[in-house]
């Protein structure tokens, strides 16, 4: 019974990086993943369409529950929005990292769209407190049943703090998809595992589908390395980031830094996200690394004592520092700001520690662009240094087959990245591990056959015996029945169905060439086969046949040549095995006998 | 409190002596033992339920059962077993069954026919499991029974079939422990079932449950263990558990394949994708290198630790496990270590500027590219960047030994080793330290490197810290820039540490020797001359000015040029230093220097050194005094005493000689002087005032003697000979000197027959020395043995001191290397005025750092003594954990000790100091000499001849400033 699969890449995540929300079909359950927004539009564009999915009727009875990965606005930022002015009243999961972290980027996306762009018919704070409460949180491993037969489980992703990948499973039908994730692990967390759920489909990202990346620590010290030496010509350093993730990593990094070498120049957080990032950071320890989760008795490493508030004041300072500010691909916001302030100084330099979308400036000045064109025509030159730094917690090309290697999925598909990446990936993917991999674009629709199992019942008494007679195919048929399937044994069968058993007997005549008396020649058989058959009962019996099991061989003379006898074998269908090695076996004749 | 708190320190350490009483207990038993197997009959027919029996059996269980009555024990049992119904109580039975058999000096194999009988009817799969648990036991029990093994084996293998995993489990686990490991054997027993364990074993693999399957992998190797050749074949199976969905089964399959690798490596097996064939332990490895990234982190620490003992592996495959392919938007990138290297031999490292250059360059062909590494590619690069610093260290150990055996590959995974240095997790750092210092034979440390390695320095612990300094001291550095840099980085972490003091000289000392070429051209700058002006002195108390002499001076060592450069403070400071650090200050040949080893040295050094020379010559002088008078002798000791404690604090290497000759002839000098007293010309009662120093001088003998025993490493058996002789002789003075001054001769009759005793155990236990001993007290002694017997002690006592003024002078032979146990508490200080406050009754805990030297079982030995104002003392006993062993002959010791008092009004100081305990029971006399035919009369000598316990102070005690408050109400 070959089931059907159906993925729908509604919105962004298809072929393209941003907006990710993917729609998945399993086992006539509608599951929603994600429902991010894209960093690059300022219109419509920058939310999923989600008039697509129902075209008309209520979201809340199409959907059966939506899922959400981890913080990041590209794949929570639309949730408000969908959940309170397209209207979806359904269970939203999430982990508790997530749902603690996830209304503070909201209201800050929030603040910067509405009260510094002044735009109107945007989601109110009142908004994200609604849709905050029709979240449940989930914990890793924890199996929460949505319904009677939808469930789904949380591991471990890595990526930032409180990602996860969810297991979705119907039946024995299951969807694994990976949201982001990151393989190796860093400073502040650990690095993403899954069991050998063997699902029949991964859905995973693939950022850096083309790219296998140095090992860590050389990133690391690259990145010192160059703050480093920026601070020490009196340069300032503006790392744009994330207000949370890989910001609390590079800030423990550079801590441990600056401890290390003494060093006196100040580090800057910008935004007040900081003092609420670290508090969640300190709360949720479990989902850190193993060095944070053992030092944390002594010392949370979260309690930084070198990296102070930053004020718009202090950017105008003379002398080194090193500023850490939001949004990390500089297409608004404080990091934008400094950045122009900075941009005209080649002593500056500015770090991109991570992917940025097209058509943001982060994206542009990586690409090489020296002159920007701002907002209200102004042209700005760019002198200082830009570096790019990976240290995007993302998995590599080999993070992303180590995962499907571990998790053994029987297709997959993958989501939120380039497609000529993806290209690569898949070509590799389907060659080295033979399964299917798709890569759908934008509102394409990916069907995949899946096989289910069906559950059949089966007395244990019944199962004990079968189980007991090794690796033998169940002599045992399924009665067809609508409702269910059930294993019976053919004693009940036939007694259900009311039938009488039919014997088949299988009878073979071999010919001998014995010049002896019948029952001589019945006993050289028997001394021969009783001489062969060492682990099977063969018996004389007194009427002078013999029985190897069930089977019986009976010897009577030819009726014309008294020197031939004629050996009768006859048995039954379920011993045809045996019968008809033993039918062989005499074929073959008998030894020449011995004195 | 604090009496309280000593037993409670002491507990940890009394646990062996409650084993004893235990042991008594079990003697005591004996004396019941008839009722025993009567009274457990007696209650198993009362029981009239089952949880009754359980009840029964359990409160049997908990005392022991003596040899004799185990038998009678088991039959009883075996009758209540069959009659038994439920299978909880025949679990009991079964597994009591195993524990009796277990009994010391019960032989089973009475038994074992039953318990196998047992068997045949049992339905309760976990009673059939412990039953075959019990005849495991019994098995084990029976090592040179190869047909009750053979039975066993049959046994297992018929209930292999079995439906519950526990009892197949058992039954490999049997199969495992007992199966035939000699093929003779096998052969022999025609059975079916024995035919071939290996075989049977092997069809398990693939059981449908993974607890048989792993106890399958777990018996293949122990038969392995048992010495059981495993047979290739195995291979391929082994392999296919490799993917197998259970961790436990991969992990066994893991040590599985390293053992098959270890067993044929030169085997050839084929590619199974395509045609090629590589050896079997390149294939091995491969596979165990793609365990590495296993998804459970018990796998990929089995993995990676197996992975360092694969020597044989072919040096392309091993270099692979470093190799990773960087790529970015499918262009080839290099890495950082490449990038590094580049840059460092075009010479541009030093501008700085080009450090971001990793612009990916050539385009990749999308065919070629592997993501999934097909074998080792990479694992070492997996390893050291896994989650679990378990398995970062597992790698890091199996870098260092694969490291060692290859030059090759230890320059390659340098880059490596390097960046572990900057690990989050100490331990890992500290391993990856001296993993680097372990191999540092073989590599030559780039510029860069050395920076990263220098930054370390300043890391905040001392362990790190001194592991970096032993690594520097054996690295081979390349540029006179990287020695300047070490030295700039060393000065700077002098000045943040200053404790490191000591091991920052002695860091400087070896790098100065091992690079004189390098040092030159930085003399005129580190020692800060100039052509035309005179510089200042500097400051010759500066530890960083020393540090910097200590350099130049090494390196001067090899380098005769350099002195030219040096101005004259320079030499004077040379001449101060090689005299108050002389042991990190090697002699100079100085142009207009006078120096006793300027002429010599060419030709003495090559076989002996002029101190030594000195050393023998001045002993040579003492062994010939026998025609001085006896002033002249006594001087001449003096001054012996006195020149070789002053050697042995100039050259180090002979300090532990040089102590150990003047402490012996400063026991000879004492007993002369005591034998010089006038008080044995006077009558008994006058000089009751004077014997002090004779008595106190047999003392002094008595402790120094234990001190030559027990605080040397490298004494040998003849230096134990001479050391117990002048035991024995400071013993009959001080039974001389008793003599004399008690009246009575009733407590002599003890004494004398004590001292006659330990001359007889001194005789058995030297009987092989005594040859070389003609002339000395002891040999005259045993001359006159027979009379002795039987005089009374009055003339004992004469005799003795005829014969000990009689006596020569036993030369002290000396070993090639001694070395004078030495211990220095660096933590507390003992500077400090700030009483340590805390509440009376209540503890406080003192950090306690020192560093032991030469101190063999350091465990065993060294203990931490307290001593309080009022005088008591208190012993504590460090944990063996406290010990850390840095280098050879070296140890730390890093522990805490728990102070507590009453309230003092004052605050007063309390000394620590620490002791090396010794107990001759122990002593190396005893256990150096084979066992004769004394050995049992040995047993019958009073317990305090022979076990004299005690302890040696050897560090000099630390004041600390304590003050017990009274607690508030």
């Amino acid at each position: 019974f070959p089931h059907v699969l159906l993925v729908l890449c509604c919105a962004g995540a298809g072929q393209d990086v941003g907006r990710s929300c993917i729609l998945v079909s399993i086992a006539g359950k509608n599951v929603m993943l994600d429902c991010g927004m894209h960093m690059g539009y300022n219109d419509d564009r920058r939310f999923p369409d989600f008039s697509y999915i129902t075209q008309n009727g209520r979201l809340t009875d199409f959907l059966d529950c939506v899922i959400i990965s981890h913080f990041h606005l590209d794949h929570c930022g639309a949730l408000p929005y969908f959940s309170e002015m397209v209207g979806y009243d359904g269970p939203i999961y999430m982990t508790h990292p997530t749902k603690a972290i996830c209304p503070i980027l909201l209201e800050d996306y929030r603040k910067i769209t509405v009260d510094k762009k002044g735009e109107t018919n945007f989601f109110t704070s009142q908004m994200i407190k609604d849709c905050m409460k029709k979240v449940v949180a989930v914990h890793l491993h924890q199996t929460v049943q949505v319904d009677e037969e939808l469930e789904i489980k949380a591991y471990y992703a890595g990526h930032v703090l409180g990602a996860a990948m969810f297991q979705i499973k119907v039946g024995c039908e299951s969807v694994v998809y990976t949201g982001d994730y990151n393989m190796t692990p860093d400073r502040h967390l650990g690095a993403a595992w899954i069991d050998k759920c063997r699902p029949d489909l991964l859905i995973s990202e693939s950022t850096y589908a083309t790219t296998i990346r140095d090992s860590k620590r050389c990133r690391e010290r690259d990145f010192l390395k160059k703050v480093h030496e920026t601070v020490e010509r009196g340069g300032k350093v503006l790392i744009p980031v994330f207000a949370l993730g890989r910001a609390q990593e590079l800030c423990i990094l550079l801590e441990t830094f600056w401890e290390r070498m003494n060093l006196k120049a100040p580090i800057y957080f910008s935004t007040g996200l900081t003092e609420k990032a670290n508090h969640y950071y300190k709360l949720f320890i479990t989902w850190t690394n193993q060095k944070i989760r053992k030092t944390f008795v002594q010392r949370n490493m979260f309690e930084f004592k070198h990296i102070k508030a930053f004020d718009r004041a202090f950017a105008d300072n003379p002398g080194p520092m090193v500023v850490f500010a939001t949004p990390g691909m500089l297409h608004a916001g404080q990091s934008l700001q400094i950045f122009r302030k900075w941009a005209g100084n080649e002593k500056n330099m500015v770090i991109m520690p991570g992917y940025c979308v097209q058509g943001t400036v982060g994206h542009k000045i990586l690409s090489g662009q020296r002159k920007l064109e701002m907002e209200g025509r102004q042209i700005l030159e760019v002198k200082m240094q830009v570096e790019y730094m990976s240290f995007s917690a993302h998995a590599d090309a080999k993070g992303i087959m180590q995962l499907i290697r571990q998790a053994e999925p029987r297709n997959v598909l993958l989501v939120h990245g380039e497609a000529k990446k993806m290209e690569f990936l898949k070509q590799k993917i389907e060659q080295e591990f033979h399964v299917s991999c798709f890569m759908p674009a934008n509102g394409e629709t990916t069907t995949v056959i899946t096989n289910p199992c069906i559950p059949v019942d089966i007395s244990l008494g019944l199962l004990k015996r079968e189980t007991a007679i090794a690796q033998r195919f169940p002599r045992a048929f399924p009665p067809f029945s609508p409702q269910s399937f059930r294993l019976v044994s053919p004693e009940q069968a036939l007694k259900e169905l009311g039938l009488a058993e039919h014997q088949l007997r299988f009878t073979c005549r071999v010919h001998v060439q014995d010049a002896r008396k019948e029952h001589e020649t019945v006993l050289r058989v028997y001394n021969h086969l009783k001489g062969l058959l060492k682990d099977y009962s063969v018996q004389h019996l007194p009427d002078g046949s013999i029985t190897v099991e069930s089977i019986l061989i009976q010897a009577t003379a030819h009726s014309e040549d008294q020197g031939t006898k004629v050996l009768l074998v006859s048995w039954t269908y379920q011993d045809e095995e045996l019968g008809s090695y033993l039918t062989a076996l005499l074929k073959k004749g008998l030894p020449q006998s011995t004195p | 409190m604090a009496a309280h708190l000593k037993k409670r320190v002491y507990e940890e350490f009394t646990k062996v002596v409650q084993q004893q009483h235990e042991d008594l207990s079990a003697k005591k038993l004996r004396l019941t033992k008839p009722s025993k197997s009567a009274a457990l009959h007696v209650d198993l027919c009362k029981a009239t339920s089952p949880a009754d029996a359980l009840q029964y059996l359990l409160q049997f269980a908990r005392k022991p059962v003596e040899v004799e009555s185990v038998e009678g024990v088991v039959r009883i049992l075996l009758e209540h077993y069959y009659k038994e119904n439920d299978a909880s109580v025949r679990l009991k039975i079964a597994s009591l069954l195993g524990l009796l058999s277990k009994t010391a000096g019960f032989s089973p194999d009475c038994i074992m026919d039953d318990a196998i009988n047992t068997l045949q009817n049992e339905k309760s799969h976990q009673v059939l499991a412990q039953l075959l648990d019990t005849l495991l036991v019994i098995g084990t029990k029976l090592p040179e029974n190869p047909s009750v093994r053979m039975r066993l084996v049959e046994v297992a293998c018929k209930h292999l079939t079995d439906s519950s995993h526990g009892v197949r489990n058992k039954c490999l686990q049997l199969i495992g422990c007992l199966g035939p490991v000699e093929k003779g054997v096998a052969k022999e027993a025609e059975s079916q079932a024995a035919k071939d364990v290996q075989k049977i074993i092997g069809d398990h693999f693939n059981d449908q449950d993974p607890r048989v399957r792993t106890a399958a992998i777990k018996a293949m190797l122990q038969l392995h263990e048992r010495g059981l050749k495993l047979q290739q074949a195995i291979y391929s199976q082994a392999c296919k558990l490799l993917a197998d969905d259970y961790e436990q089964v991969r992990s066994a399959a893991v040590q599985l394949i390293w053992v098959l690798s270890q067993l044929y490596p030169e085997s050839i097996v084929p590619i199974p994708s395509s045609n090629e064939e590589i050896r079997l332990v390149d294939d091995a490895f491969g596979k165990i290198c793609h365990m590495v990234s296993d998804g459970s982190w018990v796998v990929r620490v089995q993995a990676a630790k197996l992975l360092g003992s694969m020597q044989q592996v072919s040096s392309h495959f091993l270099e692979q496990t470093l190799d990773k392919k960087l790529m970015s938007d499918l262009r080839r990138k290099r890495t950082a270590h490449e990038r590094a290297k580049e840059l460092y031999s075009s010479g541009e490292f030093s501008s700085g500027r080009k450090w971001g250059d990793d612009a990916p360059k050539e385009e990749i062909d999308t065919g070629a590219v592997n993501l999934i590494e097909s074998g080792a590619c990479g694992a070492f690069v997996h390893g050291l960047e896994d989650e679990m610093y378990e398995v970062r260290i597992a790698a890091v150990e199996a870098l260092c030994m694969l490291a060692q055996s290859s030059p090759s590959f230890a320059e390659k995974c340098l880059d490596f080793l390097v960046d572990m240095f900057n690990d989050e997790i100490e331990e890992v750092r500290l391993q990856s330290i001296h993993t680097m210092r372990k191999i540092s034979n073989n590599i030559t440390l780039r510029e860069d490197q050395l920076d990263t390695v220098l930054a370390v320095l300043e890391d905040s612990s001392r362990d790190i810290r001194e592991a970096l300094h032993e690594l520097l001291c054996c690295t081979n550095v390349s540029t006179k820039e990287g020695i300047h840099l070490a030295l700039v980085e060393l000065l700077k972490n002098l000045t943040k540490y200053p404790t490191d003091r000591e091991s920052i000289w002695k860091c400087l000392k070896f790098l100065g020797s091992r690079h004189p070429t390098l040092v030159l051209p930085l003399v005129p700058e580190l020692l800060s001359t100039h052509p035309f002006f005179d510089t200042p002195e500097p400051d010759m108390d500066d530890p960083a000015y020393i540090a910097v002499l200590v350099l130049i001076f090494n390196a001067a060592k090899s380098c005769p040029t350099m002195p030219a450069l040096f101005s004259d403070h320079t030499f004077r400071h040379y001449a101060y230093l090689r005299d108050s650090l002389s042991h990190l200050v090697p002699p100079l040949r100085l142009p207009g220097r006078k120096l006793v080893s300027s002429a010599v040295s060419p030709s003495i050094t090559s076989h002996e050194d002029p101190s030594q020379q000195f050393l023998h010559q001045s002993l040579e002088r003492v062994y010939n005094f026998q025609h001085l008078d006896p002033r002249g002798i006594q001087e001449l000791l003096e001054f012996t005493i006195r020149d070789l404690q002053r050697l042995g604090e100039l050259q180090s290497e002979l300090a532990g000689m040089a102590d150990f000759t003047a402490t012996y002839l400063q026991c000879q000098l004492l007993l002369i002087k005591a034998l010089q007293e006038k008080l044995w010309n006077v009558a008994a009662p006058l000089y009751l005032k004077q014997n002090a120093l004779a008595s106190a001088a047999a003392k002094q003998i008595l402790e120094e003697t234990y001190k030559m025993e027990f605080m040397y490493s490298g004494v040998e058996s003849r230096q134990v000979v001479i050391i117990h002789h002048m035991r024995l002789q400071a013993k009959a003075l001080q039974l001389i000197v008793t003599a004399r001054t008690t009246r009575g001769v009733e407590p002599l009759f003890g004494m004398c027959e004590k001292f006659l005793q330990e001359v007889d155990s001194f005789q058995r236990c030297f009987i092989s020395e005594l040859p070389h001993m003609q002339g000395s007290f002891v040999d005259k002694l045993l001359d006159l043995m027979p009379r002795l017997v039987t005089s009374k002690p009055s003339e004992v006592v004469k005799i003795l001191q005829t014969t000990l003024r009689q006596s020569t002078f036993l030369h002290l032979p000396l070993p090639e290397q001694l070395h004078r146990a030495t211990a220095n508490i660096i933590e507390p200080t003992g500077e400090s005025d700030n009483p340590l406050r805390f509440t009376s009754g209540l503890v406080v805990a003192l950090d306690v750092d020192a560093t032991l030297e030469h101190v063999q079982d350091p465990q065993g030995t060294v203990k931490v003594q307290v001593l309080y104002p009022d005088g008591q003392a208190q012993l504590i006993h460090p944990k063996p954990a406290d010990f850390r062993n840095p280098g050879p002959g070296r140890h730390r010791l890093i522990t805490q000790v728990y102070l507590s008092h009453t309230a003092w009004t004052e605050p007063c100081q309390i000394e620590v100091r620490l002791l090396l305990a010794y107990n001759s029971n122990r002593s190396k006399a005893s256990t150096r000499i084979p066992k004769s035919t004394w050995s049992e009369s040995l047993e019958a000598l009073p317990l305090s001849e022979n076990g004299i316990e005690g302890t040696i102070p050897f560090s000099k005690p630390v004041k600390v400033y304590i003050m017990p408050k009274p607690a508030r109400r």
